[in-house]
């Protein structure tokens, strides 16, 4: 059991909950995520990214967007409410060190994970430049958090309603370009965002990190559900990753992978938006 | 083996019985070997196809006290050498056939801990029943006396009745021990220390404790309200459940040692770390571990589609790969999630097969079909990346390989297809990497096993190990047997420190 100590609405489906997790607040690093659970017996386990942490508050904070049955559960909930289950950290922490220039990428609720890691990463010295997108200007968020992470900050939009009209592609592919390129490139989206990325980095020989968010069960290893093609081998996103070489993720496999139970879950989202609780 | 409703079983049983009380002389060896031997009563094939329930149904009294009365009482007792536990069985049969199933629980319990367990998921007929007189004599083991049954009927009688104790305990000794991993193992090892008066707090990184026994065994062979008996009991006892916790990531091993004040550590952990066949297409949407599988059907619920979350593919052409209890276990869950066609693929025999006999032909009764000597080469897709089939080659036995099992070898040219879109990779779990990534020092073999000597200590002082994550997958009683043993050897090591 845990507590929401804090809930704030970043736009219209993105939602920002801080919850009370001691033991998950003080093992904590940069990249990992949690699993969690509303509901002890029928309820899905699903993985989010531990966006920070606070280890002497106790408490961890977590960005979701509304989009599955869980989730949009979750945004009707308050603070004194209780999750029913919660475990983590999982996944490896990033690697982190000082590479030099890292170009960090965000896309939509992607900026979320990216906080932490784009904040270890600038804490070990290197230059940090930061490139978010967005559909529009409503679905930016950490704007500010990020801002004070930068040491340059560029935003893309699709429609253009904030920053640059372009994909995040464009203004990545201009780094690649210029000399010196960035030394590492760390990509965390939607995954076609990632494997676009990954192809435009690819020619510039510029080594980049994916975060990559599968389905899963445990996320201890133990079903393999959330398993990966990376080169030639497979491996497990919630123990081996999540974070991956995007230069050998084999990305259409694993978005096909996402769509395992489309039909299922389309279905329990509409009980679940019109019907109220299952229970 | 054809079905007999459990009416009749009973019916049968009844007069039998009859018959045998209006005998006034002894029951001399020759007329015990001629009592019929008592089929276990079940639900119709037809009928538990579309239910989740237990499908087997436990002796009737009649059918009990036949059965004991089937013993010899051999004065070797080969069956007790059978035992991983070493069960005094002669003992606890003949407190049946002498109506006194108090006494028959307290022998079984002085050395098992889950005799309704064990009764249920042992493979009895390699164990204890291997060897008994009974079966030598009729030449079948499926003759010999039905050790497990008659385990599960006590068990079972306890529970029903309410009778269940809990054990006394020691005065507290202060000294505090932890145990990762809810699976038989630790749950043994928890009772046997909590009785020598010791705290003990159970780590398991699911939301519900029981290991195996609650994701992986299904409900039709293994109630969950069962072990969550068995559980409850040891909470009783005042041992302390942690669960979501995940040893190696919410805490690792040398912090619960050097700064939680644990004074010793079990490791439990099992075997939870699916293999897969490294053939083409395994990767493809439509294709599960049978852990997952397994798991989102039971500790997760998406069998009861109105209410679980969880989803769950609604197949309808599904093949298993493999032949242990765990293949059995997925496939049989498959025909009751509504497949309409299940395919049980294995590259051996059946003599081979390592699945219970019982297993093996409750999945017949139910319509799963037996490829056998057949072997998958690789994973047919379609345009979307879906499992559409897959490729098979049929094998044939060489010569005996070092397991003392002819080798399989494939036929060359002799590839078919089968339509699928389902597929169910049940070949065995190697040992889950997390605890000896996060444990420096923790010696460990060359399959990724924890090393342990016959007491289960491992290579750092006060850290045991046992269950699978020592003798890689291996069955619910050894893990118990296991467990007993590491628990004897802390409990000795924490009384002289
Ligand atoms: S989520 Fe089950 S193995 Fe990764």
């Amino acid at each position: 059991m845990s507590q929401i100590l804090e809930k704030r609405q970043l736009s219209e489906t993105v939602f920002l909950m801080r919850l009370d997790a001691p033991l998950i607040a003080r093992e904590r690093k940069a990249g990992q995520f949690i699993i969690l659970q509303l509901c002890e017996d029928y309820g899905e386990r699903i993985p989010l990214t531990v966006a920070d942490a606070d280890p002497e508050a106790g408490s961890i904070t977590i960005i979701f967007q509304a989009v599955g049955k869980t989730t949009q559960q979750m945004a009707l909930m308050n603070v004194g409410d209780e999750i029913a289950a919660l475990v983590g950290p999982l996944g490896s922490p990033t690697h982190i060190e000082n590479f030099g220039t890292v170009v960090c990428i965000g896309g939509g609720i992607g900026i979320a994970p990216l906080h932490p890691i784009a904040q270890a990463m600038k804490a070990a010295g290197n230059k940090v430049i930061i490139i978010m997108g967005a559909r529009n200007k409503e679905l930016i968020i950490l704007e500010d958090e990020m801002r004070a992470i930068a040491d340059e900050l560029i935003i893309c939009t699709d429609d253009g309603s904030y920053g640059r009209k372009c994909l995040v592609t464009e203004p990545l592919k201009e780094l690649c370009e210029q000399s010196p390129k960035p030394d590492l490139a760390v990509a965390i989206g939607p995954p076609i965002m990632m494997k676009f990325c990954a192809e435009t980095t690819r020619p510039y020989k510029v080594p980049t990190q994916v975060s990559l968010n599968t389905i899963m069960v445990d996320g201890t290893g133990m079903c393999g559900g959330c398993r990966v093609t990376v080169g030639d081998e497979t491996k497990f996103v919630c123990v081996d990753g999540p974070e991956f070489d995007g230069h050998l993720v084999d990305f259409d496999n694993m978005m096909n992978r996402l769509n395992f139970f489309k039909k299922q879950e389309d279905h329990a989202c509409k009980i679940g938006l019109h019907g109220g609780s299952k229970k | 083996m054809s079905y007999i409703s459990s009416e009749k079983l009973a019916e049968d049983a009844k007069q039998a019985w009859e018959e045998l009380t209006k005998r006034t002389e002894p029951l001399k060896p020759k007329d015990r070997m001629a009592i019929p031997a008592q089929e276990m009563p079940s639900q119709d094939p037809a009928i538990r196809r579309t239910n989740m329930k237990e499908v087997a149904l436990g002796y009737t009294p009649e059918q009990a006290k036949l059965e004991a009365e089937r013993c010899l009482q051999c004065k070797t007792a080969p069956c007790i050498a059978g035992c991983p536990v070493g069960i005094d069985i002669p003992g606890f049969i003949q407190a049946i056939a002498d109506d006194n199933n108090q006494k028959a629980i307290d022998i079984l319990k002085e050395s098992s801990l889950l005799p309704a367990v064990c009764g249920r998921v042992c493979p009895q007929e390699t164990q204890c029943q291997a060897p008994c007189t009974v079966g030598k004599v009729l030449k079948s083991v499926d003759k010999a006396v039905s050790i497990g049954r008659l385990e599960r009927y006590v068990a079972d009688w306890e529970r029903e009745n309410g009778l269940i104790e809990t054990p006394a305990i020691k005065p507290e000794t202060g000294k505090k021990v932890g145990i990762i991993g809810t699976g038989p193992a630790g749950l043994t090892v928890a009772a046997d220390l909590r009785r020598e008066g010791h705290h003990v707090v159970l780590f398991e990184a699911f939301h519900k404790p029981g290991g195996v026994m609650i994701y992986g065994i299904p409900e039709f062979r293994l109630p969950k309200a069962i072990v969550q008996k068995e559980i409850d009991v040891l909470t009783k006892m005042g041992c302390e459940l942690k669960p979501n916790f995940v040893i190696g990531r919410t805490r690792k091993i040398q912090s619960l040692l050097d700064e939680d004040g644990f004074d010793a550590l079990f490791i439990g952990t099992g075997a939870g770390l699916p293999r897969f066949m490294n053939i083409e297409g395994e990767n493809l949407v439509g294709v599960y571990s049978a852990n997952e599988y397994l798991t989102r059907a039971n500790l997760m619920r998406a069998y009861e589609k109105d209410h679980a979350d969880t989803p769950i593919s609604d197949s309808k052409k599904v093949a298993v790969f493999g032949g242990g209890n765990v293949a059995m276990d997925a496939a049989r869950t498959a025909v009751r999630l509504g497949a309409k066609e299940v395919h049980l693929i294995y590259r051996r025999t059946e003599v081979e097969m390592p699945a219970r006999v019982e297993e093996v032909g409750h999945a017949k009764e139910e319509g799963v079909i037996f490829h056998l000597l057949e072997n998958p080469k690789r994973i047919l897709s379609d345009e979307q990346g879906w499992v559409r089939g897959i490729e098979c080659l049929r094998y044939e036995l060489g010569e005996p390989d070092d397991s003392g099992r002819r080798r399989p070898m494939a036929i060359e040219g002799s590839e078919f297809e089968i339509d699928l879109d389902t597929v169910i990779v049940a070949i065995g779990n190697d040992s889950n990497p997390l605890i000896r990534q996060t444990t420096p020092g923790l010696e460990t073999n060359k399959w990724g096993n924890i090393v342990a000597d016959e007491n289960g200590k491992t290579s750092v002082e006060r850290i045991y190990a046992g269950g699978d994550i020592v003798l890689g997958a291996a069955t619910v009683i050894l893990a118990m047997g296991e467990g007993r043993k590491a628990a004897a050897a802390m409990n000795e090591m924490l009384a002289n420190s």
